[in-house]
């Protein structure tokens, strides 16, 4: 017998509202539907009526957990609209900030991912070494969120030579302990059991339904804008992109976990070699035309167009962000796996995303089977099943 | 190490589709315009030839109709490759992609209910963004709708 269980719209755990129905036969779930559009901010509406200068400040305000990602792919469509060039120093600031940024949205769906499973100790660890990044971001701009470093032709603020060694022993704390959190997670049987061989999204898919970011790299797909189309300072630094062909929640996990030692590496690189000179460059006017920017936000690409027609305000701004192609993917990593699951898998693609709180499963007779308090117990009982199967 | 796009495929195009004008903007960003028709053919050599990824469909309204950008990206090149074509306001329709590229389901169905463009043979054309009780026949990103919204009175829902 089929039955529906909704997952959405609002839910005070998660950020953004968004509706999954999920669609079971016993504990399977074999369809899913998705349903977006309940917080409608209409930002491509406002932007054209704001200059170029003040729509980093509302983009910005797009996403709370990657508020660098927005302003950054914009800037950049701008300066490939008017060809401008950023000054070198103000290139390797900006390529700083995008990957601090990068680890600390890792470090929060680790965390929430261990909530998820009934890990809280993960959740409480993560993200109390979360807070020493949000420290670096205070003292290099005065926000702990919201940084408004981006502008066009530069950036606002310069990273004084005098914090650099506190930066440093920031980043040799934030090493440790994410080597701590990689240790603790990937030699746990009982989270490799939980997540090993769940939410399999195939290569094949992947491709069709254009999904970024780590979800794709978990996958086998190897898109990455920063080595693709580099910017700024990407070019300059060595790296690596981390691939890994499973398609499961742990291979998504790992890709995650193990960035944030590529982007210590790339902040310590960039903090080293940073060129003195100007941090912005003159900015005359924006000449007609349009410009593509993007760039490699934690989920994945960031997507912005703009349209000049020489005036002072864009004649289009469109904005993609990376979990419109990710969410859809949805549908075919989560078909087929329990309902215990479901709630993780959903979670996997890191979306910003809401719900099981509000959830309610109805019988044909309308009478209550779950809420999202019973899934939540239920992914937790299958993981305290695994913990005592392991014996820990 | 930064790569050079191909010209190559920008040629291959050139002979494949006689009526497309390429434009190459930046070294990694080329816009290639294309009558509507010719779309869904371009579209499918990108993706399934040359292994392009579809980032995303932008629609604009203009003076002169409705153009829409397909922004193909080849990411061993790291190019864009947008295709441009431009809808009339009196027979807004074009070709659907999405039977062919699941990834344009979404944004087909977005520029449909923001600009109020049919695309034919999509697999479900239902609107993903505004509410169930949103008004028929009233396109928010068209430039006409500043004028009218004055006036906007949500359906009671049933």
């Amino acid at each position: 017998m089929r039955r529906i269980v909704p997952i959405g719209p609002y839910h005070p755990l998660q950020e953004e509202p968004e509706f999954f129905k999920l669609i079971v036969e016993g504990e399977k779930v074999v369809d899913l539907e998705i349903n977006l559009g309940y917080n409608h901010r209409g930002h491509e509406f406002i932007s054209p009526t704001l200059t170029w200068d003040q729509v980093p400040f509302l983009v910005e305000r797009i996403c709370g957990i990657c508020s660098d990602s927005h302003p950054y792919a914009y800037v950049l469509a701008v300066e490939d609209c008017a060809h401008i060039q950023a000054p070198p120093r103000a290139q390797y600031i900006r390529t700083i900030i995008g990957e601090l940024e990068r680890i600390h949205s890792h470090y929060l769906w680790v965390g929430l991912a261990g909530h998820f499973i009934g890990y809280n100790t993960v959740w409480m660890w993560v993200w109390r070494y979360r807070e020493p990044l949000l420290d670096i971001f205070e003292l290099i701009m005065g926000n702990r969120n919201h940084y408004a470093i981006n502008k066009v032709g530069g950036a606002r603020r310069d990273i004084k030579p005098e914090d650099y060694s506190t930066i440093e022993k920031y980043l040799n704390l934030v090493e440790e302990k994410t080597k701590m959190f990689t240790n603790a997670v990937l030699d746990d049987p009982v989270i490799h059991a939980r997540l090993e061989g769940v939410g399999i999204l195939p290569l094949q898919d992947a491709i069709d339904y254009a999904v970024l970011g780590p979800t794709a790299r978990g996958s086998g797909f190897a898109v990455d804008v920063r080595k693709d189309d580099p910017y700024d300072a990407y070019d300059k630094v060595d790296w690596d992109m981390i691939v890994f062909p499973e398609g499961d929640i742990l291979a998504k996990a790992k890709v995650r976990l193990l960035e944030c030692f590529e982007s210590i590496k790339i902040v310590r690189q960039c903090l080293k070699e940073m060129p003195d000179g100007p941090i912005e460059a003159r900015v005359d006017d924006i000449t007609p035309g349009e410009g593509i920017g993007r760039h490699e936000a934690p989920r994945g690409e960031v997507f912005h167009y703009v349209r000049s027609d020489g005036s002072n305000m864009p004649v289009r701004h469109k904005v993609r962000a990376p979990s419109f192609m990710n969410i859809a993917s949805n549908v075919v990593a989560v078909k087929g796996y329990s309902i215990a699951d479901a709630a993780l898998v959903l979670a996997a693609v890191d979306p910003c995303y809401c719900c099981t709180e509000r959830t309610y499963v109805y019988n044909t007779k309308r009478k209550r089977l779950y809420n999202g308090q019973d899934l939540l117990e239920l992914s937790r009982a299958k993981t305290e099943k695994y913990r005592r199967r392991y014996g820990k | 190490m930064k790569k050079e796009y191909s010209k190559d495929i920008l040629e291959e195009i050139g002979k494949k589709f006689p009526d497309a004008v390429v434009k190459i903007h930046a070294p990694r960003r080329t816009y290639i315009r294309i009558p509507r028709d010719k779309v869904p053919a371009l579209a499918e050599f990108l993706f399934k030839d040359k292994g392009c990824r579809l980032s995303i469909a932008t629609g604009i309204d203009t003076r002169d109709g409705i153009e829409i950008l397909y922004h193909f990206s080849l990411d061993e090149s790291g190019t864009y490759y947008n295709i441009k074509t431009i809808i009339p306001k009196d027979d807004p329709q074009i070709k659907s992609i999405a039977p062919f590229l699941p990834a344009a389901e979404w944004i087909e169905r977005e520029i449909h209910e923001l600009f109020g463009v049919d695309f034919i043979g999509h697999p479900n054309l239902i609107p993903l963004l505004t509410a169930e009780t949103w008004p028929e026949n009233l396109y928010p990103l068209r430039r006409d709708y500043a004028n009218e919204h004055k006036d906007l009175k949500l359906k009671k829902k049933m």
